[in-house]
């Protein structure tokens, strides 16, 4: 959209009393961002009635120093560089009454190396407001000099690969189940059995803590002796993501260092425990040789509506400058919301080291990672053997996918519901690399496998035509998507 | 015991022709190829021997199997892997890794367990050569 700046300057501008936003100087439909800027993209419906250039100028406004009404005070400040600079507004492509804002901020409105500071400001008081009928953030961009000021991921694609020793594959895990009621002996039961079939990793799962079924000692013990039991019996290093979600941060330091003492090569939290919580928890892993495995728990409260809330990938970007190791970042193909391109442009977001603008997959900006580490990304929920073809596809090496009921529900016991899964892969890879396009003839490579490997063969005989084929919520507005998983 | 460790060990043994096809999917991605070779496969045994330096520059996957081979005859009970090595900014890492020979009857691990601070425990892995 097309509109000049209708800022008021000197005298005019701070009486006092009430101005638009736009006159206030949030908008400025000439501004040429500075390479040190922060830019925010949100999604915006307006109230009926409003302008669009005056709300996205109060999306500024309030994203950044603005109050309701006039204050002298600003003349205190060099208030032109604190204010936020709304400076295009684009309609949200055959979605009427949406509008896609840019906002810039100076990089002195943010504090060094916080995303609680971050994003007290660009998601505080903004979504509340009341002239906008929702509000979405949908993509933002973070120059270098901002990039730097964050550590970023304690371990990282690489060195976790070269610690595991686990190289040109995605990795393997499961989460254990039932996932509330075992005790801890029956627990490290189910993650010995994994383990010991095949795969790489097995996990806690996210409402997993400290409960009166299994307190979280025997959890970390139990596990731990399952852990090294594989690892002697097939010469390969294991591990379990034992969860240290707990209620304060002095209780999650205490589990942490027992995971640690153990041997445990990785721990586990929950994005519930809050951004400061997680780079806390980030630093510990730093300090201890540790990967840090991270469940998006409640992401899908405010990702997954499209007019309401924060994107995923806003979402992949924070924790990669908060410095987590592993996140769940959707399977596509699985039984939870994603739309495949939309969940691929999450995986770029957490793997390369410079993402491209790229609105197919949602991605709104150039973004130089300035060589911090690379995030895992972790595919989890409802899938299986059967669809390997289509995950190493989409998702290629650099992931982690977890067979939880996939693993544990197969016919002839976990082993061999793990075997199943370590053989389709291996079996993927190999022809992948063979030169064969493993998008067509996936069916026919598994087949294949699974008439020398007989778990194989059950657990396509038993969920080869799963498919959870639903409408995606989150999708991208520049191309039409498929509303369904491919078959 | 047959270990697992390397991209391919779920799957049957590989022939050369196999081999040949994964070395040409590495000399494709511009990865240069490392042989190595050791009698200890302990998990945490990071550095085998190398059977020379990894095979910069190499454009044909003929070099690799020649060179697999003469590494097979000098060392014909040894655990041999295939390393390929990128040097990409932001990887600079190996990029895949697979046996493509085992001993013919494959160690085992022993683990040993240290009762330590109340029910907590220290495990030791060590090889048991057969």
């Amino acid at each position: 959209m097309e509109s000049k700046s209708t800022e008021i300057k000197g005298k005019e501008r701070y009486k006092a009393g009430v101005l638009k936003y736009a006159q206030m100087g949030y908008w400025n439909g000439e501004y040429e961002p500075k390479p040190t800027d922060i830019i925010a993209l949100f999604r915006i419906t307006p109230q009926d009635g409003v302008d669009p250039i005056e709300a996205a100028a109060a999306v500024a406004g309030e994203s950044s120093t603005a109050t309701w009404t006039v204050v002298w005070t600003d003349r205190l400040t060099a208030c032109d560089s604190y204010r936020a600079k709304a400076y295009r507004v684009d309609p949200v492509p055959g979605q009427p009454g949406q509008y896609f804002v840019y906002v810039a901020y100076d990089y002195i409105l943010f504090e060094e190396g916080s995303i609680a500071n971050l994003t007290a400001s660009i998601i505080g008081n903004v979504f509340s407001f009341k002239p906008l009928k929702a509000a979405r953030l949908e993509d933002m961009y973070f120059p270098p000099a901002y990039v730097k000021t964050f550590k970023g991921p304690p371990t990282g694609v690489v060195v976790e690969r070269e610690r595991l020793d686990k190289f040109g594959r995605p990795l393997l895990g499961a989460t254990t189940k039932p996932k509330l009621g075992l005790s801890g002996k029956n627990y490290g039961r189910v993650v010995y059995e994994g383990l010991k079939g095949g795969l790489d990793f097995m996990k806690d799962d996210e409402n997993i803590n400290s409960q009166p079924f299994m307190h979280w000692r025997d959890r970390f013990l139990y596990c731990m002796e399952a852990v090294n039991k594989a690892t002697a019996e097939t010469g390969e290093i294991k591990g379990h993501y034992l969860n240290v979600t707990a209620g304060t941060m002095e209780e999650m330091y205490r589990r942490a260092e027992l995971a640690k003492q153990l041997g445990s090569v990785i721990v586990m939290i929950d994005l519930v425990i809050g951004y400061t919580a997680i780079q806390s928890m980030s630093e510990w892993c730093r300090q201890n040789d540790m990967i840090l495995h991270l469940h998006r728990a409640g992401h899908g409260t405010y990702t997954r509506q499209k007019n309401h809330g924060v994107s995923f990938r806003v979402i992949a970007k924070w924790m990669r400058l908060a410095g987590v190791d592993h996140i769940h970042a959707g399977t596509a193909v699985g039984k939870l919301e994603g739309d495949p391109k939309t969940v691929q442009g999450y995986y770029n977001v957490c793997r390369e080291s410079f993402t491209r603008m790229d609105l197919e997959r949602g991605v709104f900006f150039d973004q130089d990672w300035c060589d911090i580490r690379k995030v895992m990304p972790v595919a989890s929920g409802g899938i299986h053997a059967g669809q390997m073809h289509q995950l190493l596809d989409l998702f290629h090496d650099d992931v982690v996918l977890q067979f939880g009921g996939g693993t544990i529900g197969h016919p002839m016991g976990i082993q061999a519901g793990a075997t199943a899964n370590r053989v389709a892969l291996e079996a993927m890879v190999l022809a992948r690399n063979e030169g064969r396009d493993i998008a067509n003839e996936g069916p026919e490579i598994l087949r294949a496998a699974a008439k020398w490997c007989k778990p194989l063969e059950a657990a396509l005989d038993t969920w080869g035509n799963i498919t959870f084929n639903y409408a995606s919520t989150d999708t991208s507005d520049f191309v039409p998507t498929p509303a369904v998983a491919a078959e | 015991m047959r270990i697992t460790q390397g991209c391919f060990s779920f799957l049957p043994d590989l022939d050369d022709e196999q081999i040949r096809a994964q070395v040409e999917y590495c000399l494709r991605n511009d990865w240069a190829i490392g042989i190595e070779y050791t009698d200890d496969p302990h998990p945490r045994n990071t550095y085998w021997n190398m059977w020379g330096n990894p095979m910069f520059d190499l454009k044909d996957a003929a070099g690799v199997m020649m060179e697999l081979d003469a590494c097979r005859k000098a060392n014909p009970d040894d655990y041999i892997k295939l390393i390929a090595f990128d040097s990409t900014r932001g990887f600079e890492t190996v990029r895949t890794a697979f046996l493509v020979q085992r001993p013919k009857v494959e160690p085992r691990f022993s683990m040993t367990r240290t009762d330590v601070r109340g029910r907590s425990m220290t495990y030791t892995l060590s090889t048991v050569q057969p």
